[in-house]
């Protein structure tokens, strides 16, 4: 193919992936083969993430889109090898290893690296930059190494984005951090200074010092080698057994310097508005290039540089937009969004603050001379309102600004419509508008429709209540009746039904759709919603009668479906306590049936693989070593998590454990909208992060504190408060309240965050009604929980007598001892997965059979 | 010499009627032929509210796992009447029992080089015997 054209990357970053992914999806006539030149010796990888390799996220987790982007014949990624020289006569660079790229067009994407100011002992064992992959490996190592017997010290240069970044990933490891912020408050460059001061208190309360105003002169070894102190201009030395230097990035633009290309006043490739450098065959993306004067560290606009460049590639005439400087920290704990003009910079621009000091929480927004059009915003402490407000940037807010800025469940802010271009499914790119559309001009009048027509929500699904909420207001404009109706069986909602059935004490579900469906015999969605609702008003085996058509795969054989069609298996256990002898028998079951093993994230052990057939004879050794369901594949209890508490640590103040164990326990198999899960923490460190949890208690010198509506997936919210210094028996009382009022009011695969903004009186209306009794409910909710927790029985050992029961595990019903010949595995870090589709073909041998005459 | 015409159909007893439970569905091998060659193949058995049964292959296009038998039985209701369906148990693809065809993909795509509906087979119960009709050429 002569008239295809050959382009070369410089940079294996994000924004050079990008641009890769944008010229593959949209050159369909293949006019451009690429080569990308990567200095790092892997696949770009999401370097805004990189925080999160603390947490236990691997290289591999990092990697970004979809990894056969590397295998299309038109795309050549080349590792660990740096470019050394660019030659713009011969349109060829030259790398570290002598080999010659030629190109037709060539962009730089070389990013940035860490700068680090000039001062004496920069270059001393300990002293670390924030910026790649390895940096951040050799950093954990550093920190691993000095960290037995003793509290490593760390001292953090730079207190923007960056630096509480590294400073979060030193917490993490165990390290005490502290941050030296050189200006008058921390992330000076995207919140004012009320912003900083909530942001410091925050930063504080996670354990983290902060220093501001101080300028580091000089890092002074410590005399066995390696880093001992750093020295402030003002004299002061503080002991410092590792430091990071986060002081901020400069432009890689050495190769465009010495290739002769214009420079900007601050370093970058100058390019226009095109992206196009002072060169017509060399363009510049990302945090390399300088474009209106300044150079941006922020992937955003470099992914939307990648998007013109590649349009420009392609003979299109795109312009680089205004840059969205927009930019939120997620830092364990501690929330932030700038936005828009965060700073007032608009002339007339009006300031609307609100600041609760106590709380940690600051939140400003910044409006047009006559209040009306949001210009921008700071928000710290609770940065929920930024999703729905970025959007809404330069447009009028319906109402008084105040009114955004309240904390939940005050006086309530009016309903925000998101702009027609606001993203709703990340996943799949789709918009407000494209989902409006849909609803609109399409004629799709319920969620599988806008589904199918939008492909919203396909992928992950997390953007589906929101989906939903949009695809509602623009019916309701239509005039078509938002329907609460459960499914085409059922014109009632969950709660509805819920009462409905509870009040009729119906007990099956032929009465159930017989008396209040309007046809035939239910489906997915109503089938799984009435035997959650039967499990808490009329109890009884999930698998009993009918019963056990209600339910989805996983209740149906108590695992849970993976994407082979094998199941995992989870035993309990309660506050993630577990004997020897225990893990002795999770271990040499796991071994003896193959299965790969996996600590979850709530403190249990996932065991994968296992065929259906296995499951009862798994579960029969599980049972006998004293283990019972943990109830991983249902809408229901999941787990209590705990922290050490009281017993051992150091700090607990009540024994965390023994709680945790008492209400898993408790509230084990209840069934529910969604699952549930609960924390309880010994002390206020919090190390159970409760408070992710739908119930989280943490224990105070007088007592429990309760905490409700914390949520992770797609939209994680921290609980709030529901009560305080509660004695053990209030709050197991408070618990059970606060459950069954959800488990009867809640929507289908609701979660108790989103269920405590929509019931009536939000979180106010919750603690009036569990606490105050101001519906005169709970001596009922109370009866019904000590139902529950009486008539409560492991449903494995209940199915292991049960020869009916155990009919349903064949994996063939004419060859129950042929085991499916479909799955196959390979093995993977000394343990197996299952094969990919292109394994499989190889390894899968035909089963054979005795028929039956 | 076999010609096309020598290819009829068996019927094949794969279980008892009782083996089946209502409103649930079960897997069974059955004897089949591709290209040619004999093979066994996976079908899901259905016994519907009134005993009927119905059989429609156990591979779920969408997700390439052979899960189809463990999936939710209900009705959706279709110009008028209300046809007996399946929801994968992977991704909730609605399935007409009856013909295999796929009522809703539920936003999704199948596997590449596949079809969203899924193969039938027909079904007699005879005297509590469920039988399922095979191709002969693969006995």
């Amino acid at each position: 193919m002569d008239a295809q054209r050959h382009l070369v990357v410089i940079g294996g970053g994000m924004v050079a992936q990008r641009l890769v992914e944008a010229l593959r999806d949209r050159d369909t006539a293949g006019t451009w083969r690429v080569t990308v030149l990567a200095e790092e010796p892997r696949r770009p990888y999401d370097r805004v993430a990189l925080t999160s390799y603390f947490s236990g996220r691997s290289p591999e987790d990092l990697s970004l889109g979809d990894a056969s982007l590397w295998d299309d014949p038109l795309v050549t990624l080349v590792r660990g090898d740096a470019v050394t020289g660019v030659d713009r006569d011969a349109r060829s660079v030259t790398a570290a290893s002598g080999r010659t790229y030629t190109y037709d067009h060539l962009v730089l994407a070389t990013g940035s690296y860490a700068w680090v100011p000039p001062m004496d002992g920069a270059d001393l064992d300990g002293v670390f930059v924030y910026r790649t992959l390895d940096d951040v490996a050799a950093l954990r190592g550093y920190v691993n190494r000095l960290a037995e017997g003793r509290t490593v010290r760390g001292v953090v240069l730079g207190g923007g984005l960056l630096g509480l970044e590294a400073a979060g990933a030193l917490d993490a490891l165990g390290a005490r951090a502290t941050v030296l912020q050189v200006d008058t408050h921390l992330m000076s460059a995207q919140v004012d200074l009320g912003g900083g001061e909530a942001l410091r208190r925050l930063v504080n309360r996670l354990g983290i010092g902060v220093r501001t105003q101080s300028t580091t002169t000089r890092v002074l070894p410590h005399r066995t080698g390696g880093v001992g102190r750093v020295e402030l201009a003002d004299g002061t030395r503080l002991d410092a057994d590792v430091v990071v230097v986060a002081a901020g990035v400069r432009p890689r633009d050495e190769l465009a310097r010495d290739a002769g290309l214009p420079i900007g006043p601050r370093g970058g490739v100058v390019v226009d508005d095109s992206c196009l450098t002072d060169d017509p065959n060399v363009s510049a993306v990302g945090e390399v290039a300088c474009i209106r004067g300044a150079c941006i560290g922020l992937v955003a606009p470099g992914y939307t540089m990648a998007e013109v460049a590649v349009d420009r590639l392609l003979g299109g005439g795109a312009v680089y937009p205004a840059a969205d400087t927009a930019t939120r920290l997620k830092l364990a704990g501690v929330d932030v969004a700038s936005f828009g003009d965060a700073f007032a910079r608009t002339p007339g621009a009006l300031e609307v603050v609100w600041a609760d000091p106590v709380g940690g929480v600051y939140k400003k927004l910044v409006m047009s001379d006559d209040a009306r059009t949001l210009l921008g915003g700071v928000l710290v402490g609770d940065a929920s309102a930024y999703a729905s407000l970025r959007p809404m940037v330069g447009r009028e807010l319906p109402g008084d600004p105040a009114a955004f800025l309240l904390p939940e469940g005050g006086a309530g802010a009016p309903d925000l419509e998101l702009p027609d271009d606001a993203g709703v499914c990340s996943c799949n790119n789709v918009s407000a508008g494209a989902i409006r559309h849909a609803v609109a001009e399409d004629g799709c009048h319920d969620l599988g429709a806008v589904k199918a027509c939008t492909r919203a929500g396909t992928s992950c699904g997390s953007c589906l209540p929101l989906v939903k909420k949009i695809m509602g207001t623009e019916l309701g404009k239509l005039g078509v009746t938002v329907s609460s109706a459960l499914c085409e069986h059922f014109a009632l909602s969950r709660a509805q039904l819920y009462d409905a059935v509870r009040v009729a004490g119906l007990r099956t579900f032929t009465e159930v759709v017989e008396r209040f469906g309007s046809h035939g015999r239910g489906c997915d969605i109503c089938r799984p919603v009435v035997a959650s609702i039967l499990a808490t008003t009329a109890p009884a085996h999930v698998l009993d009668g009918e019963r056990a058509t209600l339910q989805d795969t996983n209740d149906h054989v108590m695992a849970n479906l993976q994407k082979d069609g094998s199941y995992s298996v989870v035993p309990r256990m309660a506050g993630g306590e577990v004997t020897p002898e225990g893990l002795i028998t999770v271990g040499e079951v796991a071994r003896d049936f193959g299965l790969y093993t996996k600590i979850t994230g709530g403190q249990r052990i996932d065991m994968f693989g296992a065929r259906i057939d296995q499951l009862p004879l798994i579960w029969r050794r599980l049972v006998d070593a004293g283990f019972e369901s943990g109830h991983a594949y249902g809408k229901s209890l999941r787990t209590v998590k705990s922290c050490v508490g009281s017993t051992w640590c150091r700090f607990g103040v009540q024994d965390s454990v023994a709680l945790a164990v008492m209400l898993e326990l408790r509230y084990r198999g209840l069934r529910s909208p969604h699952k549930i899960k609960l924390g309880v923490s010994g002390c206020a460190r919090e190390c159970a992060e409760a408070r992710g949890k739908d119930v989280g208690v943490i224990a105070t010198d007088k007592g429990w504190n309760v905490y409700v509506g914390g949520n992770g997936g797609f939209t994680p919210r921290h609980a709030r408060l529901l009560a305080e210094d509660l004695d053990t028996d209030t709050l197991v009382r408070t618990v059970d309240r606060f459950l069954l009022y959800y488990v009867r009011t809640a929507d289908r695969l609701q979660r108790t965050a989103p269920w405590i903004e929509e019931v009536e009186g939000g979180l106010d209306g919750v603690r009036a009604v569990v606490l105050e009794d101001s519906l005169g409910i709970c001596g009922d909710l109370d009866e019904q929980m000590a139902r529950h927790v009486e008539q409560y029985e492991d449903e494995w050992r209940a199915t292991l007598d049960d020869p009916d029961k155990l009919k349903r595990f064949a994996s063939f019903v004419n060859a129950p001892d042929v085991p499916d010949p479909s799955l196959a595995y390979v093995p993977e870090r000394g343990q197996v997965r299952p094969a990919s589709a292109d394994e499989r073909a190889v390894l899968v041998a035909g089963a054979t059979l005795e028929v039956r005459s | 010499m076999t010609t096309i015409d020598d290819v009829a159909t068996t019927w094949l007893t794969v279980c008892r009627l009782d083996d089946l439970a209502r409103e649930r569905g079960a897997a069974a091998l059955v004897p089949d032929e591709v290209g040619g060659a004999p093979v066994l193949t996976q079908v899901a058995l259905f016994r519907l509210l009134d005993d009927r049964v119905l059989a429609v292959q156990q591979h779920d296009p969408f997700s390439d796992a052979h899960v189809l038998a463990r999936g939710i039985v209900g009705t959706r209701r279709v110009d008028g009447q209300d046809v007996p369906t399946v929801a994968s148990p992977m991704h909730k693809q609605v399935f007409d029992l009856r013909t295999g065809v796929c009522l809703d993909p539920a936003g999704k795509v199948p596997r590449p080089g596949l079809l969203p509906d899924l193969r039938t087979w027909d079904v007699e119960v005879v005297d509590g015997d469920v039988r399922v009709a095979v191709t002969a050429g693969a006995r």
